[in-house]
């Protein structure tokens, strides 16, 4: 098995970054596929006041494709879990899903070098889980116990991790925090980029045009990312828009549009853009046009506003998973014994992440007092309570 | 989960004549759907309100007045009040609803900036007084940081604000209407928890509940306990049980009107009472308890038999894993209401 699917750590290093479309080779590698490589067409870019956009081919190798096959099912896959433990209750309040969506956080992740950083928005799951935390540490979030990567204080929304500044509530305002990092790169020299993602909805909120004209402005390494899925909560983007280019909404920010339902042309538009703002060249704004399954969040069934038909047309025509299973077959990059190995392999390993998420148990009630300052200095926490105020208790060490 | 509060229904009718049974979305709902009909110059929008919002208050509305009256804005809650706030200050009744209480930051400026102090700053000339933002704020159980807090405090610090909460069907619908009506900018923040918790048999016809008035719902001589919104059933429940554990009989007041409070009914009860408890959702520090608290201590200082008491949130985030801790729920009053018993 670990012969086929290589550790997730080695699809996120970055390591893979050729670049040049090599011809196909037809080559036996392993037992199982046919080729070792092939090389695939991407559908054009759209490029705003940009000369040259992303290479419109790429090639994957056969280990390129299984990676990225595995970390779509597993998305997939987390999604189904959640939306199946806020069913039975166990997960509690809001709750949002990525699923339809994920080619752009896979793609993007598999482009992403360790230096780069991310912030987006509450469909934060699997980008979470991309950046490095255990799927049973989404999960355990989920659940609000301990052994979540918020300690079950955040939930579903307020998801962390390295390099990944969440999960965030508030409607379009993470995207000045993604100038913020990207400045950060920028006086450190460190060479990373800042990518900050948001949706369609959020496009429309005044901070998002405050942050390009900064980035602009100080030609900060920023790839402001709009994942358009259509819908902002129930309102299509025609309705809530008046310009749905959203790749051309920085005016003077560079931007480009991709298909967000390719994982190939989000891992290579997620390159140029990396080259390009590390070069000194300023921001970027990239649009993945993308599409969400599920409701806005767990209360929307997501139907009033659109037709289902229109939802199991995107399904079966689009699917970000399904696609590019088809496409690494007819390429014999892969076989269908290989994925679905994947397959089982992913069912088991959400399976038992889910199992113990719910098993896990809380953090201590010590804990409504936690890590709400780095020093406090009345150190209680005010409120009535008839016997005494909490105790502030710094659960995470200090420096 | 059940929810941390049991919900009593108002006895008093404001009017006569016929009644429906609603619950508070229903309430409002009903409230605007008068306000339409009887105002022509009346608009509502906000995020999804075409399909009646999250919550459902505008349930139907744009297919009773149609898409130019009732409409869908993108989201940019900025934007939402400061349009409203134009729309208003052209004459018309603008009517914003913002998701929720926890989104209302991003349009803190406009409200506090522009809202409250266009009358005052164009000398009398100009007014937005038209303007109603609607918010559903408070615990629901499960909301955690964005979807749980109590921001009324914020705007009782913006004078030429006028700040509301009901506390049922009856209530929203009245004092929703007087919103409506008032010449003045209104934040008409209802507790979401209510929306469905909530059933009462409401008047048809159209009524006022007069702003700035709080309510004696429960009259008594030993405590005065102080509470708005979904608060105000939980210190019902608290005053129903000290008669029954202590023997002792409370006075509860529905304050209604955070900006402006009805100074009076409060003290003259606290005088009667000598004892004073407020308790409200937000967190303790700079909560309007603090400004009751201190109004009543300077006000009845020679009748108080012991401090005020506040029992509120904790000064924490909202939290969602351990909301049951956070609130001021009916043990942490009770507990409370004996201290000052036998201060």
């Amino acid at each position: 098995m670990s012969k086929l699917i290589p550790s997730a750590a080695k699809l996120l290093s970055g390591a893979t970054v050729s670049k040049a479309a090599a011809p196909a080779v037809v080559a036996s590698k392993t037992n199982y596929s046919t080729k070792s490589e092939s090389t695939f067409e991407i559908k054009p870019y759209k490029l705003h006041k940009l000369d040259k956009g992303p290479a419109t081919s790429a090639t994957l190798t056969s280990e390129d494709a299984l990676q990225l096959y595995e970390k779509l099912a597993v998305l997939r896959r987390i999604e189904t879990a959640s939306g199946n433990l806020y069913k039975e209750k166990i997960i509690r309040g809001f709750c949002h899903l990525y699923s339809g969506q994920e080619a752009v956080a896979v793609g993007m992740r598999a482009a992403l070098r360790d230096v780069d950083s991310v912030i987006t928005a509450y469909r934060c799951h699997g980008w979470t889980h991309l950046m490095g935390v255990s799927v049973l540490g989404v999960l355990s979030e989920l659940t609000g116990r301990r052994t979540g990567c918020s300690r079950g204080k955040g939930g579903s929304m307020h998801l962390y991790g390295r390099n990944f500044y969440g999960g965030n509530g508030i409607v379009g305002a993470q995207v000045p925090l993604g100038a913020g990092l990207a400045f950060a790169h920028k006086y450190r020299g460190d060479g990373g980029v800042a990518f900050a993602l948001y949706g369609d909805g959020a496009a429309n909120q005044g901070q998002l045009f405050e942050a390009y004209n900064m980035a602009k402005l100080w030609d900060l390494p920023c790839v402001f990312v709009c994942e358009n899925n259509g819908y902002g909560m129930g309102t299509s983007v025609d309705r809530s828009s008046a310009s749905t280019e959203y790749f051309s909404r920085g005016d003077y920010v560079p931007g480009i549009w991709v298909d967000g339902m390719d994982v190939i042309a989000t891992r290579e538009a997620t390159r140029y853009a990396i080259d390009y703002c590390s070069s000194g060249k300023g921001p970027l704004v990239m649009e993945m046009e993308t599409y969400r399954y599920s409701g806005h969040s767990m209360s929307d069934p997501g139907t009033s506003y659109r037709t289902r038909d229109e939802v199991q047309e995107v399904r079966q025509t689009r699917d970000p998973i399904t696609s590019f299973k088809e496409k690494i077959i007819a390429s014999e990059l892969v076989t269908p014994d290989q994925l679905k190995e994947i397959d089982t392999k992913v069912r088991k390993e959400v399976d038992e992440a889910t199992k113990q998420a719910k098993a896990e148990a809380e953090v201590g009630p010590e804990e409504l007092a936690g890590d709400i300052y780095y020093n406090n200095l009345e150190n209680v926490i005010r409120g009535i309570h008839p016997a005494a105020p909490l105790q502030h208790v710094e659960v995470v060490p200090r420096n | 989960m059940s929810s941390h509060f049991t919900f009593f229904p108002d006895e008093h009718k404001p009017i006569e004549g016929d009644t429906t049974k609603m619950n508070m979305m229903q309430a409002i709902n009903n409230a605007m759907d008068i306000t339409l009909k009887t105002d022509s110059s009346a608009v509502l929008f906000g995020e999804d309100v075409a399909f009646g919002g999250v919550f459902r208050c505008a349930l139907g509305l744009q297919e009773k007045y149609g898409n130019d009256r009732v409409f869908n804005t993108p989201l940019c809650e900025q934007g939402i009040a400061g349009f409203g706030i134009g729309l208003a200050t052209a004459g018309a009744t603008a009517i914003a609803e913002i998701q929720f209480a926890d989104y209302i930051f991003p349009a803190f400026d406009q409200l506090v900036n522009e809202a409250a102090k266009c009358r005052y700053r164009s000398g009398g000339q100009f007014d937005c007084g038209g303007l109603t933002v609607r918010a559903p704020c408070g615990a629901v159980g499960h909301g955690g940081l964005y979807h749980s807090q109590s921001p009324e405090a914020f705007f009782s610090h913006a004078p030429g604000l006028k700040v509301v909460v009901p506390r049922g069907p009856i209530s929203a619908k009245g004092l929703l209407l007087s919103c409506l009506k008032e010449r003045d900018p209104c934040v008409f923040l209802e507790p979401k928890i209510l929306y469905r918790a909530a059933a009462e048999e409401v008047p048809t016809a159209s009524y006022e509940i007069p702003l700035g008035k709080a309510q004696v719902l429960k009259e008594g001589d030993a405590a005065t306990l102080i509470g708005w919104g979904t608060q105000v059933h939980v210190l019902l429940e608290v005053a129903q049980t000290a008669q029954e554990t202590l023997g002792i009989s409370c006075e509860v007041i529905d304050l209604m009107s955070i900006l402006p409070w009805d100074e009076e009914t409060v003290c003259n009860s606290v005088k009667k009472t000598g004892r004073c408890l407020v308790a409200h959702e937000a967190p303790l520090t700079s909560g309007f308890g603090a400004e009751l608290a201190a109004t009543v201590q300077s006000e009845c200082f020679l009748h108080l038999e012991a401090p005020v008491a506040r029992v509120t949130g904790w000064d924490a985030p909202f939290p969602h894993v351990f909301e049951p801790f956070y609130l001021p729920d009916k043990m942490r009053c009770l507990s409370a209401l004996e201290k000052l018993i036998h201060y």
